[in-house]
């Protein structure tokens, strides 16, 4: 079978086992435009590697794992990692091995490739799958084409591509891809033009950047920008760019440069040069009879065509849901540095000084009007950091996924989350704060009239060594009563930081519990003896990034808690107030400006209670093995207990299971207690997740309905490697 | 997450589309299996199937009527393990006699035409079963039970 075609054998019978991309480049290349060295690998090479390596099944298998409708985007992320890690271990079966590394050798000899996706699936759905499927560029050596084709043929199941599935109609019995393999042409300058603009039909856009347009393509460098007359063909305006750095070949793919002086003080296209692209877009439009999106590059003053394809915007239907905005948290490493300064160096320490300056101030002096105000200032703030926390934090985690892939790219290894291994172990404020409660369990454990003090309840000697800790502790991280860091006196009974740590006292095994370092530093050295030179130094950076990504992912909850308890603090002001002027009866037109500050901020908070599922028609189903994602590897059996509310988390007992609807960093003070966690939320990098694997216990997440199917008092089995929670012995009353 | 009415459908489900199913006994404590052809209730309730009382599992049921009955729908293919559902009736077996049977016998018939002088012999025992529980496996792990009130 021919595996590999060139454009000029191509005709109208092919378009199906090469897809539309591919397809275009054939009717360039056969109208004489100007096009690399190019040729296609048909979907059939790629059925048969799934095929041969019996992946259909297994891919099915993970995508019905659960509902579609219950995978929360992390699980997806989750999925994709989990199939495009399967496509990296399995190898290109014979013939099919030995005919690609002929052909490449023949086609192209030592020539460097772009690699690029050609999903047949585009032409059927009518739409473009434009940065749903990866395409990489510079690649070199036979080997190294080889693995980045099957990289090519893995995101046919990329996180993208599964979540839009349903639109691009995405299945594993009939969905397949083609490949194109082009020689890299150096560029000096590369754009894009479309020849009608989106927004107006009477323009054409072209933009341009020195280099290779890698950094225009994935918005990394800002591009020279014309608006043309598609009529008159006549320049409308030209917006020049910083021009600051251009994408140049490198060893092992493109890297971003300085660009010379001299070159970024001129526009990359001249007036004649502009004109010349317009009427090449022209005629590409003319050929295809629909308006075009061309990306183009110039070498040694021959402009060479890239690809074509036909413009297609997003329908309001794909850019309304949160779908958007999660594709929106694939960012480069260089976007991700620039966010870490700016988490780092500026949000955290604002964070840090919000909290202190709120806690500072003494609401007894406020009058009630002055409370009043203070309660909706405090709401404002708390509102300006929890967008914050959606803008930048969050996506700022994705230097994890980023590493993830990285390391699973360089190393293959059988687990594909073997790279967490190098992010635990990182200094968190949520371990200090276990850390500091582990402290006082030993001292309860070394001091018997402590203890006997506590379990009595009796008042505690704030100038005695202990007391002194305790004072710390809650000045620093709050009494645990309250769903927020730093927050106090939530609770009826005043004393859960108290129950918690005679609990610990009382099982000493629980103390020192977290996982000491075991074979990171091994893991470090696989993963950085897999570079040399210059990527040794980008791969030390990455893990940096990932590490730093990772412990925010934690603290930046604690800091988000800790302004938040300042808000809490004010409204428990206000409403003790609103309730004493029911029996005292003074000054009511502020103490009406105080409930309605109250009420207000009522309606407009978030609700941290987890819903609570009722089976209400009396039919008896019980669950007995619920399907999760494996998140933490071991495996343990205990007896659950479910956590629908912060104060459950006072009757936490050791070697108990912590079962709940989110893990959230102000609450993982039961983890050092805990013998495992389920938890509903699913995805390997949520907070459950990361603070199990810091202590080393098996963790399902992403059960559904997991608080209303488990109950308290169960006996449950957790298994950390296959994503199963087994109910083996239900609770009787 | 099925929950209890999706978990009674996919059963009816499996009445309707399955012919055969997997029935377990036991003789002295050596588990035996083999195949009937049944038919199930809709309330789920009852399962029923015709055996010659000359059977092994005739025998056994005799001696001590527990059996589990596992029926699944799958169809030897290698998408049969993320597709296929199987459930596992676990009750009490007892033959059926006078109007019941002949009411369990016109059911079965309906369903199985081809066993008619098979089911109508005098030899064979049209049997009963009474289910406690349903265990439901999907999604290849997932494992719900479904409790019957008797």
């Amino acid at each position: 079978m021919n595996w590999i075609l060139s454009p000029f054998e191509i005709n109208s019978n092919h378009r199906s086992r090469i897809g539309p991309k591919a397809y275009a480049l054939s009717v360039l290349a056969q109208e004489g435009f100007k096009i690399p060295d190019t040729f296609f690998l048909t979907v059939d090479a790629y059925n048969v590697f799934v095929d041969s390596n019996g992946l259909r099944e297994r891919i099915l298998l993970e995508l019905h794992r659960k509902k579609f409708k219950d995978m929360r985007w992390e699980e997806i992320w989750d999925c994709a990692t989990r199939i495009r890690n399967i496509f990296l271990k399995k190898q290109i079966p014979e013939p099919l091995n030995s005919y690609l590394s002929e052909k490449i050798s023949s086609c192209f000899s030592d020539k460097t490739l772009a690699v690029r996706s050609s999903a047949p699936d585009e032409d059927a759905s009518g739409s473009s799958f434009a940065g749903l499927h990866e395409s990489f560029v510079n690649v070199r050596g036979t080997a190294s084409i080889l693995d980045h084709i099957r990289r090519v043929w893995a995101s046919l199941w990329s996180d993208a591509a599964l979540l839009y599935r349903q639109e691009i109609g995405l299945d594993v019995e009939k969905s397949a891809m083609a490949v194109v393999l082009q020689e890299t042409v150096g560029g000096n300058r590369s754009g894009v033009v479309f020849s009608q603009n989106p927004n107006d039909e009477t323009q054409m856009i072209i933009e341009a950047v020195y280099g290779l347009n890698q950094g225009l393509v994935d918005g990394r460098i800002e591009p020279d920008r014309w608006v043309l007359d598609r009529d008159k063909k006549t320049v409308l305006s030209h917006k020049p760019a910083q021009r600051e750095h251009w994408m140049i070949p490198s060893e092992h793919g493109v890297e971003m440069a300085p660009l010379p002086g001299d070159v970024s003080a001129r526009p990359p296209l001249s007036n004649r040069e502009v004109l010349g692209i317009v009427e090449f877009a022209n005629r590409s439009e003319r050929l295809f009879k629909a308006p075009q999106d061309v990306e183009w590059t110039i070498k040694n003053d021959m402009l060479y065509i890239l690809q074509s394809r036909p413009i297609t915007t997003l329908s309001p239907g794909q850019t309304q849901d949160k779908r958007a905005w999660y594709l929106s948290l694939h960012r480069s490493v260089e976007n991700l540095k620039a966010l870490r300064a700016t988490i780092e160096e500026t949000l955290i320490p604002e964070m840090k000084k919000t909290a202190k300056e709120l806690s500072e101030q003494d609401m007894m002096v406020l009058s009630d009007g002055e409370l009043a105000d203070e309660v909706r200032r405090r709401h404002k703030i708390n509102q300006h950091w929890v967008n914050t926390y959606w803008e930048e934090f969050i996506p700022y985690a994705h230097g994890i996924r980023l590493f993830g892939q990285y390391y699973n790219d360089a190393v293959r290894p059988e687990d594909p989350y073997e790279f967490m291994n190098l992010l635990t172990q990182t200094k968190m404020a949520s371990l200090e704060r276990n850390q500091l409660m582990e402290d006082m369990a030993l001292m309860i454990l070394k001091d018997p009239h402590l203890a006997e003090c506590l379990k009595n309840g009796e008042p505690l000697d704030p100038d005695s060594e202990f007391g002194k800790k305790v004072n710390q502790f809650v000045e620093k991280f709050g009494d645990l009563s309250c769903a927020v860091t730093g927050g106090t006196e939530c609770a009826t009974d005043t004393r859960p930081l108290f129950r918690l740590l005679l609990e610990m006292a009382a099982n000493p095994t629980s103390l020192a519990s977290r996982k000491r370092p075991n074979g990171a530093r091994a893991s470090q050295q696989k993963f950085l003896e897999c570079f040399q030179g210059p990527k040794r130094k980008q791969a030390e950076e990455l893990l940096d990034l990932a590490r730093s990504s990772y412990r925010l992912r934690d603290d930046d909850n604690i800091y988000l808690g800790k302004i938040e308890a300042q808000l809490l603090r004010a409204v428990k002001e206000a409403k003790s107030r609103v309730e004493h002027f029911k029996h005292q009866g003074s000054g009511k037109t502020e103490i009406d400006d105080l409930k309605s500050a109250i009420r207000d901020l009522d309606d407009g908070t978030s609700n941290r209670k987890a819903s609570l599922l009722k089976n209400t028609n009396g039919i008896r189903v019980n669950p007995r093995q619920l399907i999760g994602q494996p998140a933490g590897p071991g495996l343990s059996k205990g007896t659950a207990r479910v956590v629908r509310q912060h104060l459950d988390l006072q009757d936490f007992k050791h070697s108990e299971i912590l079962v709940c609807d989110a893990v959230d960093p102000n609450t993982t003070f039961v983890i050092p207690l805990a013998a495992g966690v389920v938890e509903r939320r699913g995805g390997m990098l949520i907070h459950g997740a990361i603070i199990a694997r810091e202590y080393g216990l098996p963790c399902v997440t992403g059960i559904p309905d997991a608080t209303s199917l488990i109950h308290t008092g169960d006996e449950i089995s957790v298994d950390g490697f296959l994503g199963i929670v087994t109910i083996l012995k239900r609770y009787k009353m | 997450m099925a929950h209890d009415r999706e978990i009674k459908d996919q059963i009816r489900e499996l009445f309707i589309t399955q012919n055969l199913a997997v029935l377990s006994t036991h003789f002295s404590g050596q588990p035996y299996a083999s195949l009937v052809a049944f038919v199930g209730k809709s309330d789920l309730k009852k399962i029923f199937f015709v055996t010659s009382r000359t059977t092994r599992k005739f025998e056994n049921l005799s001696a001590d009527p527990r059996v589990a009955i596992l029926i699944n729908s799958s169809s030897n293919l290698e998408s049969d393990f993320h597709e296929a559902v199987s459930v596992t009736a676990l009750g009490m077996s007892k033959e059926i006699h006078g109007a019941e049977k002949n009411e369990v016998l016109n059911q079965y018939l309906a369903k199985h035409p081809y066993l008619e002088s098979f089911a109508t012999s005098p030899t064979c025992a049209v049997v009963g079963v009474n289910i406690t529980t349903y265990v439901m496996v999907m999604n290849f792990q997932q494992v719900m039970e479904l409790h019957m009130d008797q």
